[in-house]
């Protein structure tokens, strides 16, 4: 499973860089907007990729206060933050797509709000994870994270209910999609998904080794000669993180 | 069934005279909510026109505000005289705790907003021209929403390290669609703009979808102390 | 034309968020085989 991992990096690399040359060259100019609308190539898929590993943190979160499995834990950390860093990429191709062809840098229209308070969930939620000592941090964050889908189609529907009486411009548009620029949209989604599998996947294993070191260092400190086994002191180091 | 609603009860009262006896956090809660409306007056002029457009966001951007610092002492004597471990063992349902103290948090926002509301009203000369009475359910349902979530949280935080900034951190993201409901609503009810029924209706939405969450996941919350 | 830069820079900024996150790893990497290393002593 490991050394497939080398191997799947280089084929993903290939493919962004074809989802590249697709999104610069092969794909045809917009009318209206010029190369500029290319952007899209870029902002859409990372903004679906990002709704996908908030949705993997979610169900991950859920099987974890079920279950407490462990691994589901680990996995639900690294799904949140890579999320937070595609969903960065969103808000930040966003308004450079917006300023030079609506003029403006920032719309508050509803998929791009919605997208900012999705990020502060999650930032929040690895701040929560961050700042948060006990062993017990796993099923906090888990729970804040089905606050967090609960809160999201609400925040959807008050900002598009928002904006039917205050009409403003939306970026990244409605309406029918040239097939030409369908099919290099989907392989720039593809070639992004796949990359956050990856990245993701390299996240989860970082995890599960820190878990695991953690767990070491404190079975040292118990064994060591003068450690709390030796004495019949309380033990200093607590002794947590205990397979749940 | 009864004996939740009288744990309940008994929890709030005891927290209610507790409080009425030293009266320290309310009177600091109200001198806060006294600066931040002069504060406020300060920082956007209130003869100003757009200053008028803008007081029902401004209002509730104090409330909220003063909320937080109501929030973050919910659950400070508990902390200090170990009552949680205390609740952790006996047989009293969890949510009987969250009720009591959601309901006492809900109190005394709701006295600070009594307070508040018409220092505002004179500062900012608000005029309510659209149907007044509406701005009750929009208080009511406003608070809640604001206090059933912050309660919650503040739990949360309580073994977090910047405990009191932990609370807002998490609290403000979620809060958006009741927040954004709450000051929309306020502007339409005192231009006299529109209906404001469609978010009177998303608050009691959130207030339900909230309500039952904090009632579903608080024994896990309490648990993980 | 002008907003060409705009296009640029948003290819760029994409893969500079990214960077920035994969060398965080790469560094979290590093120090967790360090402590695997004092461990293993």
């Amino acid at each position: 499973m490991k050394r497939l991992f080398p191997i799947l990096a280089v084929l993903t690399a290939l493919l962004l860089a074809y989802a590249l040359y697709q999104a610069l060259v092969v794909a045809p100019t917009e009318r209206t907007m010029g190369d500029v609308q290319r952007i899209f190539y870029y902002h859409v898929p990372s903004a679906w990729t990002a709704f996908l590993l908030f949705l993997v943190n979610l169900v991950a979160s859920i099987v974890y206060l079920v279950w407490r499995n462990p691994k589901a834990d680990a996995l639900a950390v690294a799904a949140a933050e890579v999320g937070v860093v595609f969903c960065t990429v969103v808000l930040v191709t966003g308004p450079i797509w917006a300023r030079p062809v609506w003029g403006i840098w920032w719309t508050w229209d509803v998929r791009l709000t919605t997208t900012l308070v999705l990020w502060l969930i999650y930032v929040s939620y690895l701040v929560l994870r961050r700042f948060s000592d006990s062993s017990q941090t796993p099923k906090l964050a888990a729970v804040l994270a089905i606050f967090g889908a609960l809160d999201v189609p609400l925040v959807y529907f008050s900002i598009w209910f928002f904006r039917t009486q205050h009409p403003q411009p939306v970026i990244g548009g409605g309406g029918s999609i040239d097939p030409r620029m369908l099919r290099v949209l989907l392989i720039n989604w593809l070639a992004f998904s796949c990359f956050a599998v990856l990245v993701c996947w390299w996240r989860y294993r970082l995890e599960r080794l820190q878990r695991e070191v953690e767990e070491a260092h404190a079975l040292e400190s118990l064994l060591a000669p003068g450690g709390p086994s030796a004495r019949s002191a309380k033990a200093k180091v607590p002794l947590g993180r205990s397979p749940q | 069934m009864s004996s939740f609603w009288s744990i309940t009860l008994g929890t709030l009262t005891k927290d209610i005279r507790l409080e009425w006896r030293s009266k320290d956090a309310l009177n600091a809660m109200l001198f806060f909510s006294l600066l931040v409306v002069v504060i406020f007056s300060f920082s956007f002029d209130p003869n100003a026109e757009e200053s008028r457009q803008i007081a029902g966001g401004l209002v509730w951007v104090a409330f909220l505000f003063s909320a937080v610092v109501a929030l973050n002492q919910t659950w400070a004597r508990e902390l200090r005289n170990q009552v949680l471990d205390a609740y952790r063992v006996s047989p009293a349902p969890a949510n009987s705790l969250f009720i009591a103290k959601a309901l006492g948090n809900f109190l005394l926002v709701s006295l600070l907003e009594a307070l508040m509301a018409p220092l505002f009203t004179i500062f900012y000369n608000l005029r309510v021209l659209g149907p007044a009475w509406q701005l009750i359910p929009v208080a009511v349902l406003g608070t809640w929403a604001l206090v059933v979530n912050g309660t919650f949280f503040a739990a949360v935080s309580l073994r977090t390290r910047s405990r009191e900034i932990m609370l807002p951190l998490l609290l403000f993201p979620i809060s958006i669609p009741a927040v954004q409901s709450m000051v929309e609503a306020t502007r339409i009810i005192l231009a006299g703009d529109g209906s404001a029924r469609f978010w009177i209706v998303l608050l009691l939405t959130y207030d339900v979808v909230f309500t039952t969450a904090c009632l579903g996941l608080f024994e896990t919350v309490l648990q993980a102390e | 034309m002008n907003s060409i830069k705009f296009l640029y820079a948003a290819y760029i900024a994409t893969w500079l968020i990214h960077a920035i996150y994969l060398g965080s790893l790469v560094r979290r990497y590093s120090r967790l085989r360090q402590q695997m290393k004092e461990l293993a002593k």
